[in-house]
């Protein structure tokens, strides 16, 4: 009769879940590019203490960890629990810092080998004897810019 | 027969949502917060040779020694962390021109000497403090010569003022008393 009809059987119109998608792509290129890959699995334990005269430091590309600290749980029947330094992934002793210095030297290119750093990531209760050791050796091996990691202290002392 | 008209299915979309999910939490947990912040020190270069007998005043070295029980004793005295800071500023400045500080920011020398037992956190928070009194009587030369903080000047008036109030942090051998 009447061209107009209603139509029959309509149902509340299902949701389109197509661009969900492309709101999760976008959180996840995001994270994709803020993120920093660990050069290296931690085999000791390191909490770096807070200090309050901090400064970042500029050019990864420059700088070169040394790990000071308890072994994890899982190397501590190997290790022992007496703090360890560790070089890149593996334990180190303190004889092993000069070539590790060269290995790092050969990455850059003659004019900035002079601004390598050395970040120093030491555990807050490692003791001062192993610490003394490394810096002796890096002075000894004329790796003299060196950065203490810290975290900000907040409050007083 | 009339051909049924055969509607292109529509695909799915919802699992991709799934899919983009599991990527991104794997990205999430694999997200490091790095520590890159820290406290930067050039050591002084390596010499085979004994340090000469210092033939410095008493006057213009300010001797800071920490044990294996993370306790300072500051020329002499034991003193809190907590002090070390103002005590190292008066020290280099010297405003009341006292006969047992130093003669002159130039002449000031701080000298650090640990244990091997000491801890590492005690280590940096005393040489925390120490660069810390040097970093505000660096602001303070600076806003009385230039107006400005220390950290917005260039780098030319930087080194004028470090020439005057150079940091002179010089940290000997460690003793071997107390465990390590």
């Amino acid at each position: 009769m009447s061209k107009f009809s209603k139509k029959r059987g309509a149902s509340t119109p299902e949701i389109s879940t197509a661009s969900l998608p492309d709101i999760i792509f976008m959180l996840l290129f995001f994270f994709m590019v803020v993120t920093v890959m660990k050069e290296s699995t931690l085999k000791v334990q390191v909490s770096v203490p807070n200090a309050t005269e901090l400064e970042k430091l500029e050019r990864k590309s420059l700088v070169h960890h040394i790990y000071i600290g308890k072994p994890t749980a899982q190397y501590q029947q190997q290790y022992g629990t007496a703090p360890r330094m560790q070089l890149n992934d593996q334990f180190a002793v303190i004889d092993d810092i000069p070539l590790f210095l060269e290995q790092e030297k050969l990455k850059v290119n003659e004019k900035e080998r002079d601004f390598l750093t050395t970040s120093l990531r030491v555990d807050k209760e490692a003791t001062m004897g192993i610490v003394s050791d490394v810096k002796t050796k890096l002075r000894k091996s004329n790796q003299l810019k060196i950065n203490y990691s810290a975290r900000l202290r907040t409050g007083d002392l | 027969m009339a051909k049924k008209r055969r509607e292109a299915p529509a695909i799915n979309a919802s699992s991709m949502a799934d899919i983009a999910f599991l990527l991104l939490i794997f990205f999430l947990v694999t997200t490091t917060i790095d520590v890159d912040k820290g406290i930067r020190v050039k050591l002084p270069p390596w010499s085979d040779d004994e340090p000469d007998p210092l033939r410095l005043k008493t006057r213009n070295v300010f001797s800071v020694l920490v044990n294996a029980n993370n306790e300072l004793l500051v020329r002499g005295e034991p003193m809190e962390k907590a002090d070390l800071r103002d005590k190292a500023k008066e020290f280099i400045m010297n405003p009341q021109g006292l006969e047992d500080l130093s003669e002159s920011p130039i002449n000031a020398i701080i000298s650090l000497k640990n244990d091997r037992g000491t801890e590492y956190e005690t280590y940096l928070t005393v040489y925390n403090e120490l660069k810390a009194a040097y970093n505000e009587i660096w602001n303070e030369q600076s806003q009385l010569k230039f107006g400005k903080e220390y950290a917005d000047l260039d780098f030319e008036a930087q080194k004028k003022i470090r020439a005057e109030v150079p940091l002179v942090i010089s940290e000997a051998e460690p003793t071997d008393f107390g465990e390590e």
